[in-house]
């Protein structure tokens, strides 16, 4: 005979407010099997957990169910109380009152039924509940990092420095991210590629990073501790071994005249390129779109030149198959290009630029030496206007959010303006000066301060070419919206951060969670900022939100530490909600009749064909079996199985039915 | 599906060679265009400044009458009668609280309003038919500056129509009657609209500043889809040209007479002829600002 407790959480009001939870105590008292039936402000508390521990003890309880949140909160709390009073965790169930009843309806009595009535499907559940044991699997200690840019690397080299193996891929020919792109880094000004490039070449050389770079994840299958990565080894079109990094093929290749994505389209690049001089790993590719010789099938002019014979126009891309026990996503971000602004003619104009074309062009290393030049016909510019918010906190562009680095980033692009222009006229277009982080604000400070460069408050409505001048139409909203228009030489838009264009298609490969603007969702927006809702992955930089430099390399080490914990333990235990086929004593075996419409039907490829045969070693019958290292729980298999031979444990048929029956108000009796 | 035909005042009035250039070509394009029935005036600026009901109302009754003679949709060629339809239509049907006031609204006019007529400006109704390139008779193969003005395409987020800040119907319908649509900085700039009457110095400036780009841009006509606009343009020229100390001699089209023309119809029958500035295409001014302003280069996505 069920001996059932059930604990009724007021949740301080979130429940209580809405939902007599005295009556719902009163009426669980009354089902069927129950035999103690308690309320209490916090039930999660520790003298609310004393509670359940005491009451299974004093009045042996065989199940437990808690009415209180969502089973995704405090399921584990209430399970872990349990087990410590001796009753099998899985004998625990919560019954979500709160996101499910109180915080969904208005107060009355329709909810307080409602309440009753989750309490009494849960109650019938938990009667049919059985004992389960924890699966035990070993953890593979290696980690996957995507992205080799800032966040990438350090998480990397944060997993590699506490001795476990990293396999980082990079998209892109060289890692080394956007943040190898900017000139100079706020709120210090010191060069971004002398502080990065020391950590990427520090990457090459360490032993326990294996770089896959010019490489995308081609799929990834498993789950936490036991992760199956495919990654796509794209062709480089040489041999990796034999080159050397010379040079010399990329200085004759006659194809010269192709836009540099590493220079923001503001400069060129030959078909066979490394994309910056600091390049990790410094070996060219081969661009396959642009190359004569795959366009034209003549040319092979780099094969003549390169002293190691190591170019391959034959190579074709490289699959290559990895296991590893963690995975890091650094995926990094983007900015919004094209014709996201027509009426600031962006896109149109050459002079209208964007952030990361201003970075390439303050540059020492970028397409103008680091000299100001403006794109269409190479003069100084006298007078820049920056534009801050260019998309951003805009509902009607489709961003609501603030992308959190432009109000730096323009203050720190119109002081190199002026440091390198002294005589030019630096103005910025801003909403609010958002400039919060350590030494932020007197950055800000000193660009309007020492370094003149004239703040407008308000939003710019327009911009417009006449004479070789573009015409800025705004306003100034402190000066009573007085209406201005500046002529510039140049315009410079602070464009919204978005998630990168393929954000969604790989969360979607790696199943995790993301946002309307795709950029990846955190397991808790405050206490879980580096996991994500998949066990085992983690998240590194701005794939998850736009973010800077100093934030992204902190998420990256918090990633890595999460990763370094994940590897103390040689075995990770699992929930057993497991899919199981059913075994019977001889001469049955199993209701299985083998048509293994499971097994095609299952997304982990976890069920296996079990032979099963006699002492003889007669071949009796083959039925299913689920592998439950890899079985998710999902139970696609189930909907499945003609003769309804598979369950799973926790949520039977069994079960489900009984819940379905006791919301019927039937089935009280067939306990 | 029926197209039925909105004229507000502006087309019985001031605007008539709209409405004939708008019947003329509707004719060659085999559209029919029958008058809503006992149709009445949209409220304009005037009842929504007064009363937010009577604003509403207006429409309202305008909109149940088409749906009542089995309208699928009302083409209202007027910029301002069609920013009042679409925000009624908006108000009663999408809006927050649109039912009760669409309860509210129908029993104000004694009919009622389901919203099943939708509302089109001028331009989504060209835009709408197709093989309008294979019916050109005479390309209109002038650089035309296409003028949107402020109603057309706002507010975006209820007449969900067009670019609202660099709109590019009217250009590409230029485009396929063969003329050269520029690029050029007033597309949604304020003609001075309604204050023609109140405070036509300040029409002066703000008209006077839409044409002076328009011709400093190389421009032989300047192509509108709104009553208003014309009038500000064309019909205060004298106010225009006094208050800049010059001529302008560019002509205002309303984009049915431009297409019209294309296809080859007589300028009589297009109402060209009631205009105040003559319609004759020249470049205009007196030297050649094709030569001292370059274009600004191609339009993102028309390369």
């Amino acid at each position: 005979m069920a001996r059932i407790g059930v604990f009724i959480c007021h949740c301080g009001e979130n429940i209580s407010a809405t939902v007599d939870v005295a009556k719902v105590a009163a009426a669980a008292a009354k089902i069927p099997g129950v035999v103690h039936s308690v309320d209490y402000k916090y039930m999660c508390s520790d003298p609310g957990q004393q509670m359940v521990s005491s009451a299974i003890k004093e009045k042996n309880l065989t199940g437990v169910v808690v009415a209180a949140c969502s089973p995704r909160m405090h399921e584990p709390t209430f399970r872990r109380a349990c087990a410590e009073a001796g009753l099998n965790p899985f004998l625990c169930e919560m019954a979500n009152i709160r996101e499910h009843c109180s915080w969904v309806h208005e107060k009355g009595e329709a909810t307080t039924n409602k309440a009753i009535d989750i309490v009494r499907t849960l109650v019938a559940k938990v009667k049919k509940n059985k004992a389960l044991l924890p699966i035990k699997v070993p953890v593979t200690k290696t980690a996957l990092v995507l992205g080799g840019g800032i966040a990438g690397i350090q998480a990397s080299l944060d997993i590699a420095n506490s001795g476990h193996k990293v396999i980082l891929v990079e998209k892109e020919p060289s890692i080394g991210g956007h943040m190898s792109q900017l000139s100079e880094t706020f709120p210090t000004l010191d060069c971004s590629q002398c502080i990065l490039t020391p950590r990427m070449v520090e990457v090459a050389q360490n032993p326990n990073i294996t770089l896959y770079s010019y490489a995308e994840l081609e799929s990834l299958e498993g789950f936490i501790g036991n992760f199956k990565a495919r990654i796509r080894k794209k062709a480089r079109s040489l041999d990796e071994k034999l080159c050397t990094g010379c040079g010399l093929c990329c200085q004759k290749c006659p194809t010269k005249k192709i836009a540099s994505d590493f220079d923001a389209g503001l400069g060129m690049r030959p078909a066979i390129y490394v994309p910056f001089p600091q390049a990790v790993p410094n070996k060219p590719v081969i661009d396959r779109e642009h190359c004569t010789y795959y366009l034209k099938g003549k040319c092979r002019l780099c094969e003549k030149v390169c002293p190691t014979q190591a170019i391959r126009f034959d190579q074709a891309d490289e699959i290559v198959e990895v296991e590893v026990g963690a995975v890091v996503m650094a995926t990094g971000f983007d900015i919004k290009h094209g014709d996201f602004f027509p009426e600031y003619g962006y896109g149109n104009y050459r002079d209208v630029i964007d952030g990361l074309q201003f970075e390439r062009m303050a540059s020492a290393s970028g397409p103008t030496l680091g000299e100001m030049r403006r794109p269409s016909d190479g003069k100084v510019p006298e007078i820049v206007v920056f534009i801050a918010c260019a998309g951003s906190r805009d509902p009607a562009k489709g961003i609501e959010y603030c992308s959190k680095i432009c109000c730096m980033y323009t203050a720190k692009h119109a002081m190199l303006y002026r440091h390198k222009v002294h005589h030019g006229k630096p103005y910025v277009f801003y909403m609010d000066i958002r400039a919060g982080g350590k030494m932020y604000e007197e950055f800000v400070r000193r660009a309007i301060e020492e370094d003149g460069v004239q703040y407008i408050r308000g939003r710019v409505s327009r911009i417009y070419e006449r004479g070789g001048k573009l015409i800025v139409k705004g306003a100034d909203t402190l000066l009573g919206a007085r209406p201005m228009e500046i002529e510039a030489d140049m315009v410079v838009l602070a464009t919204a951060g978005v998630a990168n264009p393929g954000a969604e298609a790989l969360a979607q490969k790696v199943h995790i969670s993301y946002d309307s603007h795709h950029f990846y969702s955190e397991a808790h927006p405050k206490l879980r900022p580096v996991e994500t809702n998949t066990a085992g992955i983690f998240l590194a930089g701005a794939c998850q939100a736009p973010k800077d430099i100093p934030e992204s390399v902190a998420q990256a080490s918090g990633a890595a530490a999460k990763v370094a914990a994940l590897f103390s333990q040689d075995e990770l235990i699992r929930e057993p909600l497991i899919a199981v086929v059913d075994r019977q004593a001889p001469p049955l075996y199993s209701t299985c009749v083998g048509c293994f419409l499971c097994q095609t039907s299952c997304p982990y490829q976890a069920i296996e064909k079990e032979e099963i045969r006699g002492r003889d070693g007669q071949l009796i019958k083959t039925v299913a079996k689920v592998n439950p290292g890899l079985c998710q729980g999902c139970g696609t298999c189930v909907a499945l199985c003609r003769s309804k031979s598979i369950d799973i444990q926790g949520f039977s048929h069994e079960q489900v039915y009984a819940e379905v029956l006791a919301l019927l108000n039937r089935g009280e009796s067939d306990v | 599906m029926k197209t039925g035909f909105y004229p507000g005042c502006s087309m019985k009035g001031s605007a008539r060679e709209y409405s004939e250039s708008l019947m003329a070509v509707a004719k060659v394009l085999g559209r029919e265009l029958p008058e809503i029935p006992d149709w009445n005036c949209c409220g304009a600026t005037a009842a929504h400044n007064l009363d937010r009901d009577l604003a509403l109302a207006l429409p309202a009754r305008i909109l149940a009458a088409a749906e009542k003679a089995g309208m699928d949709e009302v083409l209202v060629p007027c910029a301002a009668c069609y920013s009042r339809l679409s925000v009624t239509r908006h108000e009663l049907l999408d809006a927050k609280g649109s039912e009760a006031l669409r309860a509210r609204i129908s029993g104000l006019i004694e009919a009622e309003y389901r919203g099943s007529a939708k509302v089109v400006n001028i331009l989504e109704w060209l835009a709408g038919i197709g093989g309008l390139e294979g019916l050109i008779q005479a390309p209109f193969a002038r650089k035309v500056a296409c003028y949107y003005g402020c109603l057309l395409v706002r507010p975006a987020g209820i007449v969900k129509f067009d670019r609202p800040e660099e709109p590019q119907s009217m250009d590409r319908l230029m485009k396929k009657i063969g003329a050269e649509p520029l690029d050029w900085a007033f597309k949604t700039e304020c003609c001075g609209a309604g204050f023609s009457i109140s405070r036509n110095d300040l029409v002066a400036r703000l008209s006077g500043l839409i044409l002076d780009d328009a011709v400093a841009r190389g421009a032989e006509a300047v192509i509108v889809a709104c009553p208003m606009c014309h009038l500000n343009l064309d019909m205060r020229r004298p106010n225009i040209e006094k208050r800049a100390d010059k001529k302008f001699r560019i002509p205002v089209l309303y984009v049915t007479q431009a297409i019209g023309l294309a296809l080859g119809i007589a300028p009589k029958k297009l109402g060209l002829q009631r205009h105040k500035v003559t319609v004759r295409f020249s470049p205009a001014v007196d030297k050649s600002p094709a030569e001292t302003l370059p274009p600004s280069g191609t339009r993102p996505g028309e390369a």
